[in-house]
């Protein structure tokens, strides 16, 4: 290892030091490898997304019984753009009697919803899925003013999945009987549902979309920072006419969430965010049911027969999409130990060509961390990366100066027991580490108490088969990263959560089937 | 008073609505119809085998977001069928329509396996389009037109339809509806004419992959043995008999199986 620790780092002391944040030309030196130029040479121009699609009410209150009213309580918080720290608008804090009276709207449209011929319900929901799509511009450029996601990831991600999950699942309402042949279903009542800030539409569509076709009812908490784009769903549902009741959304932090957990009028409660807070849910929820789709540390492996240059197309896929906040990403780098130094030049390279910046620019590869708590924690794991001795690598971009920003980020010389090995960052950081044998990658990939994704990167076929069927994770992916579709079952093993959202295996997680 | 302008029914050929080559017609309830030749029927089929690959290469999500495209535009066109059947046949259609388009990307999740073969090997199986679908249709209603073509097209193959003898000014109409739908050219063509003339050169047609009839009494006819030279798949449909829906799309599918070696 090269680095030393005579000296002890700090994460601020190497960006103002070390790294030249202009990105200018760095001139090689005698005896060395030519440094490639990037980033600093060819300067985008701006390409910004329009904001004008979009009005943010000053204040939003809670859906619920097919209209906004207002909290009990009579609290509002204000949501931030991450990107510039601006308020965008306030939405109302969820209290328990909030929480009560959408769970007792949820339950009065139960009767109507599950009973409702199986056709119509999905038209209902095909319905909704048809009403994203047209609105899909005012619903990314939403999605990425209030999350700080780039602009072309909302665009091209989060809102036709979103619309897609509709749409697979609006198909299935009719046809349950062919998911569980010769066996009897029916739903399982009023779903709670609590979403993360990471996909916060997506995320609501991947719960109600199959809670809607199976016939429950809901109530929708979506995640503190990001209740913009549900809220606006609300109004998709109005449009598409969706029985009052049906789907109730709570706006709150940590104490609603925990409301609708502990509400005994509550039959499933499905969870997507960290593995402490899922952990806690387990401990107090009331609902017989419950799905939990948690953290996750993935091993993407990188054997010495990969297609190199594809493989780093997809570790940086793997760690910097999102900014790094996805569950299942690509957060630790395994590189057999041959083709390490070459994988690790050409994607320090590819680094730094990363576009950092304002959200709303199509030319953004990179938007804002989601929270400053968020940039706090990830820059608080970064720094005990530093302190372990482990050596970090970082984008030489500049920043903007205000908001929540984190350069695209490697740590080398990672050993296994390090905090950035073991815990899940959520942010930009990538462990990379490597290894000799499939075996030792297999035993590496397995050692965290997660189990969400992977990832295998090999031109042999047979070795692909052999090493996913090694791998503790729900999901593997071969030659290939960060891959999501309506019909393809997500979830994790282990301490990554429990149920499957997506494809047939995602409606058992809304039925009892019996 | 005001006097009408009256429509020309024409076939629906590779996206194109044409009158027979033949320059025939046949009067029908008042109003002339093509009546398809043998080179009609040639020139379908050479439209449907050209729209395979394109049609059987959509990702099973856009196939049916386009089938539900169809129930779409046959809701906003039910009243040009108010001349030919009553408005519940037009929205049963319409119904099961949405009802194929939701099973676009499901079937291959009902039909497909993974096989626990006793060797390291990853085996499975999955269904894959037959290809050109001849369909014969029966009966009188829209329903039973829109119950036979669908199951073909949502498992994505294509289809050269002949128009049941008695509604085939329906056909026409509904060929109207295909061509709003973003069904691409030659997915499903439409003819109008005698089955009588027609089936029997479909039957016959090398590049044709299945058979479906529709019809009171179709297997006497000796359609199975016209069909038997490049063994094509015939299935028979007795009209106004209930069938289930999975069981119809994979009628019109083959399976695929796959052997891969598991091992470093």
């Amino acid at each position: 290892m090269s680095s030393t620790k005579a000296s002890r780092k700090t994460l601020t002391a190497l960006v103002e030091n070390g790294l030249d944040p202009s990105g200018a030309e760095v001139v090689p030196t005698a005896g060395q490898r030519p440094t490639l130029k990037f980033g600093g040479k060819w300067p985008y121009s701006p390409a910004p997304e329009s904001k004008e699609i979009v009005s943010v009410p000053s204040r939003q209150g809670h859906f619920i019984g097919g209209r906004f009213v207002e909290p009990r309580s009579g609290q509002y918080f204000a949501t931030i753009n991450p990107a510039t720290e601006e308020v965008l608008g306030e939405v109302a804090v969820g209290s328990q009697e909030d929480v009560d009276q959408a769970v007792r709207a949820a339950r009065s449209a139960l009767p109507g919803w599950s009973g409702m011929p199986a056709s119509d319900r999905a038209k209902y929901v095909f319905r909704i899925a048809r009403i994203l799509q047209e609105r899909a511009r005012e619903f990314a450029v939403l999605e990425s003013l209030d999350g700080g996601k780039p602009i072309r990831e909302s665009r091209d991600v989060d809102v036709p999945l979103a619309a897609a999950h509709f749409f697979y699942y609006a198909g299935w309402a009719d046809k349950l009987p062919y998911a569980f042949p010769g066996r009897s279903v029916r739903p399982l009542g009023v779903a709670g549902q609590i979403i993360p800030w990471n996909f916060p539409l997506l995320m609501a569509a991947w719960k109600l979309a199959p809670a809607l076709a199976t016939g429950n009812t809901c109530v929708l908490k979506p995640a503190e920072t990001t209740p913009l784009t549900a809220l606006l769903l609300a109004d998709v549902l109005v449009q598409a006419e969706l029985p009052p009741g049906v789907v109730n959304i709570v706006t709150g932090a940590g104490e609603t969430g925990a409301a609708l957990v502990a509400h005994e009028g509550v039959d499933k409660i499905a969870f997507t965010g960290s593995t402490e807070v899922g952990k806690l849910i387990q401990r107090t929820a009331r609902a017989k049911h419950l799905t939990l789709e948690l953290g996750g540390k993935a091993a993407n492996i990188v054997f010495e027969d990969a297609s190199i240059d594809q493989a780093v197309e997809g570790i940086v896929n793997g760690i910097f999409f999102n900014q790094g906040h996805v569950c299942c990403a690509g957060s630790r780098l395994l590189v057999q130990e041959s083709v390490f130094g070459t994988v690790m030049q050409k994607l320090e390279d590819r680094m730094q060509t990363l576009v950092v910046g304002d959200p709303l620019d199509k030319n953004t590869d990179i938007g804002a961390i989601n929270s400053a708590a968020q940039l706090r924690k990830i820059e608080e794991l970064v720094q005990s990366g530093l302190d372990d001795g482990c050596d970090l690598i970082q984008t030489r971009c500049g920043l903007p100066e205000r908001g929540f920003w984190f350069r695209p980020s490697v740590f080398k010389g990672v050993a296994q027991t390090n905090r950035i090995a073991q815990e899940e960052i959520f942010g930009p950081v990538l462990a990379a580490m490597s290894f000799r044998t499939p075996e030792e990658a297999i035993e590496k990939a397995n050692n965290t108490p997660y189990g969400l994704s992977a990832g295998v990167w090999t031109d042999k076929g047979s070795k692909t088969y052999k090493v996913l069927s090694k791998l503790k994770s729900g999901v593997v992916w071969a030659n290939t990263f960060n891959k999501f579709d309506p019909s393809s079952p997500f979830g994790g093993y282990k301490e990554s959560g429990y149920g499957r959202e997506g494809g047939l295996q995602g409606l058992a997680s809304y039925l009892e089937v019996s | 008073m005001r006097t009408v302008v009256r429509k020309t029914y024409k076939m629906l050929i590779g996206g194109q609505f044409v009158r027979s080559e033949s320059g025939r017609s046949l009067e029908v309830g008042g109003v002339n119809v093509c009546h398809a030749s043998r080179k009609d029927v040639r020139d379908a089929v050479k439209a449907a085998r050209a729209a395979c690959s394109g049609w059987s290469a959509k990702t099973a999500m856009n196939r049916g977001q386009i089938l539900y495209r169809m129930a779409e535009m046959l809701e906003a066109r039910s009243q040009d069928f108010s001349d030919v059947t009553a408005l519940q046949d037009v929205e049963n259609s319409i119904d099961l329509l949405v009802h194929y388009a939701g099973w676009a990307d499901k079937y291959q999740q009902c039909l497909a396996t993974v096989n626990p073969v006793a060797a390291p090997y990853f085996n499975f199986s999955f269904a894959e389009p037959m290809g050109v679908v001849g369909v014969a249709c029966g009966g009188t209603t829209l329903t039973s037109m829109v119950g036979a073509v669908a199951p073909v097209l949502t498992g994505g193959n294509t289809c050269v339809m002949l128009a049941s003898d008695q509604t085939p000014v329906m056909a026409c109409v509904f060929a109207e509806v295909v061509s709003t739908s973003d069904v691409p050219a030659g997915v499903l063509n439409i003819l109008t004419g005698i089955q009588g003339e027609t089936l029997p050169h479909l039957a016959q047609h090398m590049d044709v992959n299945a058979l479906a009839v529709h019809s009171e009494d179709a297997r006497s006819n000796g359609l199975l043995a016209e069909a038997a030279e490049n063994l094509k798949r015939v299935s028979f449909w007795p009209v106004g008999e209930a069938r289930d829906s999975l069981a119809a799309i994979s009628t019109f599918q083959e399976t695929k199986t796959v052997w891969h070696p598991i091992g470093l």
